[in-house]
């Protein structure tokens, strides 16, 4: 719907222009601008051109760290949606429990995030946290300091308990908005509850899920703080996800170009990915 | 195909009902014949879509029973009673095509796929939807979708009935006509028994062998088009059938007969001996101007194209008449005439001789 | 105070919602836009309000061009298909809300308010919410609200659609009592020819974007002035045939023939014929007899729809009394010819300017 244009609007929107100017784009333009000079600080710069990025594109450490993420984004995707779905279909649509469903629900997404990070580093300690300390009575040999496939475990289900209740209340928007009617037609067509979910409840599902996965991908390909502070990207670097990866470069070694190409490359990566999800996910619907 | 019967059924949507306003549906009995159309006609919240739900299983009733060829379904779930139903939207199974729409229930009970295509196809060419079997369903138009549903139902041999829920709500207008007729020319071409329930008394008495006439949770009549038109029991009845309704004026009676303004109105029945207020009823149609009768001054015409609707004022309230295309309105003050074979009294609502009796 | 559309137009990307249109309404008119769903009324309706800019054309009120003016500026009132009202608000704050921007003084919205609920019939309702009460009320505070502010133009689209149909018979005759005393341009928005008869006033014609007639409804509705506006006329939809003239003799494919007007040119023609002028009675000595297969026959108390088939072509009769025809048999009807329309091949009414073309 068109609006008739109005001059005064402008003025409104000016003081925000100047606030985001300030603090997201002059700080990215920095970025661009570190990233193509070599500097050892002082103010001190040499044009460098393409080569951070030719260098932090070619690296080994870079392509680990790439591969990690894509392991771990994939995992967590894997894992949270069909558990969000599953979850969601269990959730009552009426009555007096549908409010403590959603509060129980809404919990862990209101846990600041270096606090979860934390609550699991101590869950998972093998002599005093409860997961730890139970996992290794059973039998297991669990130590996520130390092993690293134990650390991918804690590192995923962590994120798996913290951040499923987003697609949990995401597919369940889409489940409530049916209409009794679908469901009633179904069972007078003596479908089963199996055909009710393929052929009703996904679909109407689908544009929420799609939301879900855009931006549990998102989050997920940015995540810094909870294995931060659960394994520092430990032992060794076998959870140094590219975020970790990025902030030791920057800030550890004050690599200031290579950081800041690899930041720019990083931003590319997600832009890319997520374009790609999102046309691949809706392509469906111009039909 | 079966008689459905209703024994003593009553519901109501709160769990512990005291007075009549708690009930939805207050008793009824009714018995309905195989393979008959029937509608329940009333305003909104009359309880015609309860009693539907109740009908097809999808409520439980809190009193009373209902019996399928005289088998008790009361406690039945709607899967098991065999009965198909058209919601008010279309309920379209979207991922899939018009053919597998149809197909659906068949394949769902395990039928065979020859029989399945076999089905599918006549019920296709019935509902005019043969062109449109490839394509997805969700890219129908609503009048389509409807016929989507509709075909689920009918593809099915072991439906006991086929029920209607306002299935016209969402169909454009000019297409509804088309529908609407489409419905009428399905019940005759299949055995099944069709209830439908709408507000709109023409889509009700063109549709139905027999209508149910409700209000407030009770049925007030029920009767053939051609009985609820012609004679009926209520004023409610009368002013809902038709369009316009009946006209109900204010009368006196005296010895059985009825005056306006001391002119005494030839009826077709005789005033009964109860007290109460008492109104004349007589249809639209079967009012004339004439050179003697009751006075009335003509206070507006309306033209309607083949018809027009003219309202007169008279000593017993307002009457509406209809006149023909081409027929002559006298401007002002005028006569008009009661066909007395369409003309009845009636005491507290109820046709005289008939109270409380549906 | 008269609303005027000067070359009014309406483009989304490439389609054409509303063809360059003409069109004044003087004040104090009732004025019916009549079409199908998809025809443009809503579209038109809301370039009037100046909640849609046209692409191209302007918009003139009262002599002066309000194209580009914003519809919180112009003193215009519209009420819809759902009944919106403000659902946590009562329903005299909701009548009252416009008045309340306007910044009127307590007293006299007490009074306005009253007033327009007693003519709406909802007093009793004023401290209720709107979720308590009944479609007819709900869609009648709705209306209160539109028509308390006294706007120069109020706008209804299609505000009886969603109402029982007992309602909206009862409320159709309500509608000329509320706008009887204003000075405003009322427009209305309608896809029932009958609800645009009983209504009375002037009718716009609509089809595909276009406004295909313009007249006292009545007129229009009697004269339509090409196949389009005959079309969106009829209810039960007009009998359409296609028939060729020769030799003073009318002929249609279904075999059919009889003797044309004077004044009819040879040449092909698509005849229009209503439904209540088919019918299984013969009318009159001049009937023209149309014979074909009973598809269905749909019977009110007092009237018969018929449909049949006629060399595959389908017909609708409409007719007094009861004919209950069973499907799949051959049954005679009788048209009266003399009340059918001729339309040209370019879709317009022929105008036979002889005596008998009285329909």
């Amino acid at each position: 719907m068109n609006k008739t244009v109005n001059q005064k609007a402008w003025f409104f929107v000016a003081p925000v222009l100047i606030l985001v100017a300030f603090n997201a784009i002059v700080p990215l333009m920095t970025v661009v601008n570190y990233s193509v000079q070599e500097t050892f600080g002082d103010n001190v710069f040499f044009w460098a051109g393409l080569r951070w990025f030719e260098e932090i594109l070619r690296s080994p450490r870079f392509h680990d760290a790439l591969g990690r993420q894509l392991f771990f984004t994939g995992t967590i995707l894997a894992i949270e949606v069909p558990l969000g779905v599953i979850i969601a279909l269990a959730m009552p649509r009426k009555g007096p429990w549908v409010s403590v469903c959603l509060v129980l629900m809404a919990m862990p997404l209101l846990i600041p995030w270096n606090v979860v990070g934390a609550m699991w580093n101590i869950f998972g300690l093998p002599e005093l946290g409860l997961l730890g300390k139970t996992l290794n009575t059973i039998g297991f040999d669990y130590n996520y300091t130390r092993q690293p496939g134990d650390a991918w475990f804690t590192l995923i289900l962590m994120d798996v308990w913290h951040w499923t209740s987003l697609v949990v209340l995401l597919a369940y928007a889409g489940l409530v908005s049916i209409p009794d009617a679908y469901y009633q037609a179904a069972r007078i067509d003596g479908a089963s509850s199996w055909a009710i979910f393929r052929y009703i409840q996904l679909p109407k599902m689908k544009r929420v899920l799609t939301i879900a996965v855009l931006l549990r991908f998102m989050d997920s390909f940015n995540i810094y703080t909870e294995p931060s502070v659960l394994t520092g990207g430990g032992p060794g670097n076998s959870t140094t996800l590219l975020s970790i990866d990025l902030v030791k470069i920057a800030l550890g070694q004050f690599d200031l170009g290579p950081a800041a190409a690899m930041s720019l490359i990083y931003f590319l990566v997600i832009l890319l990915f997520s374009w790609i999800f999102y046309t691949a996910m809706t392509r469906g619907e111009e039909q | 195909m079966a008689r459905i019967t209703l024994k003593n059924l009553k519901h109501a949507y709160m769990p512990n009902p005291v007075n009549d306003e708690d009930w939805a549906l207050k008793e009824l009995n009714l018995d309905w014949d195989d393979g008959g159309a029937y509608a329940l006609l009333g305003p909104s919240g009359c309880g015609k879509t309860t009693l539907l739900n109740l009908i097809s299983g999808l409520l439980t009733p809190s009193h009373g029973s209902i019996l399928f060829d005289d088998h008790d379904v009361t406690g039945l779930p709607p899967e098991q009673r065999k009965i198909a139903q058209v919601f008010q939207f279309p309920v379209v199974y979207d991922t899939m095509t018009v053919y597998d729409n149809l197909a659906f229930p068949l394949r769902n009970r395990g039928v065979d796929e020859t029989t399945v295509n076999k089905r599918v196809l006549e019920v296709a060419e019935m509902n005019d939807l043969t062109a449109t079997l490839g394509n997805r369903a969700s890219g129908l138009t609503a009048d389509g979708k409807q016929k989507i549903s509709l075909g689920r139902g009918l593809v099915r041999t072991d439906v006991n009935a086929i029920l209607f829920d306002e299935p016209l709500t969402v169909i454009d207008p000019h297409l509804k006509f088309q529908l609407r007729s489409k419905l009428k020319e399905l019940h005759t071409r299949v055995p099944n028994t069709m209830i439908y329930v709408t507000h709109d008394q023409t889509e009700a008495i063109t549709f139905a062998d027999k209508v149910v006439v409700m209000n407030v949770g009770e049925v007030v009549q029920v009767g053939t088009p051609k009985e609820l038109f012609e004679e009926p029991h209520h004023t409610f009845v009368g002013h809902f059938i038709g369009s316009p309704g009946m006209n109900v004026l204010d009368c006196e009676v005296k010895n059985g007969h009825a005056y306006i303004a001391g002119k005494r109105i030839a009826t077709a029945n005789k005033a009964s001996a109860k007290a109460g207020k008492s109104e004349i009823g007589v249809r639209p149609e079967f009012v004339k101007f004439a050179g003697r009768g009751l006075e009335a001054r003509v206070v507006k015409v309306s033209d309607a194209g083949r018809f027009s609707v003219v309202e007169a004022d008279s000593a017993g309230g307002r009457v509406r008449l209809l006149v023909d295309e081409g027929g002559t309105i006298p401007p002002d003050t005028a006569h008009l005439e009661f066909d007395p074979a369409a003309t009845r009294i009636y005491t507290n609502g109820w046709l005289a001789g008939r109270e409380g009796q549906p | 105070m008269a609303l005027e559309l000067k070359n009014v137009a309406k483009k989304v990307g490439a389609d054409v919602h509303i063809h360059p249109t003409d069109l004044t309404f003087e004040p104090g008119s009732f004025n019916i836009l009549l079409g199908t769903t998809l025809a443009g009324k809503t579209t038109l309706m809301q370039m009037m309000a100046g909640l849609e800019k046209p692409t191209s054309g302007e918009v003139w009120f009262d002599g002066r061009n309000v194209t580009g003016t914003a519809v919180q500026k112009r003193n215009v009132s519209m009420v819809y298909q759902q009944f919106i009202n403000y659902p946590n608000m009562s329903v005299f704050d909701n009548i009252a809300s416009p008045l309340r921007v306007a910044r009127l003084p307590d007293q006299e919205i007490q009074s306005r308010v009253g007033e327009m609920a007693e003519l709406m019939r909802i007093s009793a309702m004023l401290d209720r919410r709107p979720s308590e009460l009944s479609g007819g009320q709900q869609q009648r505070t709705a209306m209160a609200r539109a028509l308390v502010k006294d706007s120069d133009l109020i706008l209804l689209d299609e505000p009886l659609a969603n109402l029982d149909f007992k309602l909206r018979e009862e409320m159709r005759d309500e509608l000329p009592r509320l706008f009887a005393e204003r000075n405003c341009v009322v427009v209305y928005a309608t896809t029932e020819p009958t609800e645009a008869l009983l209504l009375g006033g002037q009718t716009a014609a609509m089809h595909e974007g276009r406004v295909v007639d313009l007249g006292p409804t009545a007129q229009i509705y009697r004269h339509p002035s090409g196949l389009e506006s005959a079309k969106v006329f009829s209810e039960p939809p007009i009998n359409l045939a296609s028939a060729s003239v020769k030799s003073g003799w009318v002929l249609l494919d279904e075999g059919v023939s009889w003797k044309a007007d004077k004044g009819l040119a040879d040449g092909t023609y698509t005849i229009g014929i209503r439904p209540h002028h088919v019918s299984p009675v013969r009318q009159s000595s001049k009937s023209v007899v149309v014979e074909g297969k009973v598809k269905v026959a749909e019977l009110t108390g007092s009237e018969s729809i018929i449909h049949f088939h006629a060399h595959d072509h389908p017909w609708v009769s409409l007719s007094h009394g009861v004919h209950p025809f069973e499907t799949g048999r051959f049954a005679r009807f009788y048209a009266d010819m003399s009340k059918c329309f001729y339309f040209d091949s370019g879709g317009h009414l022929v105008d036979l300017s002889s005596a008998g073309k009285a329909a």
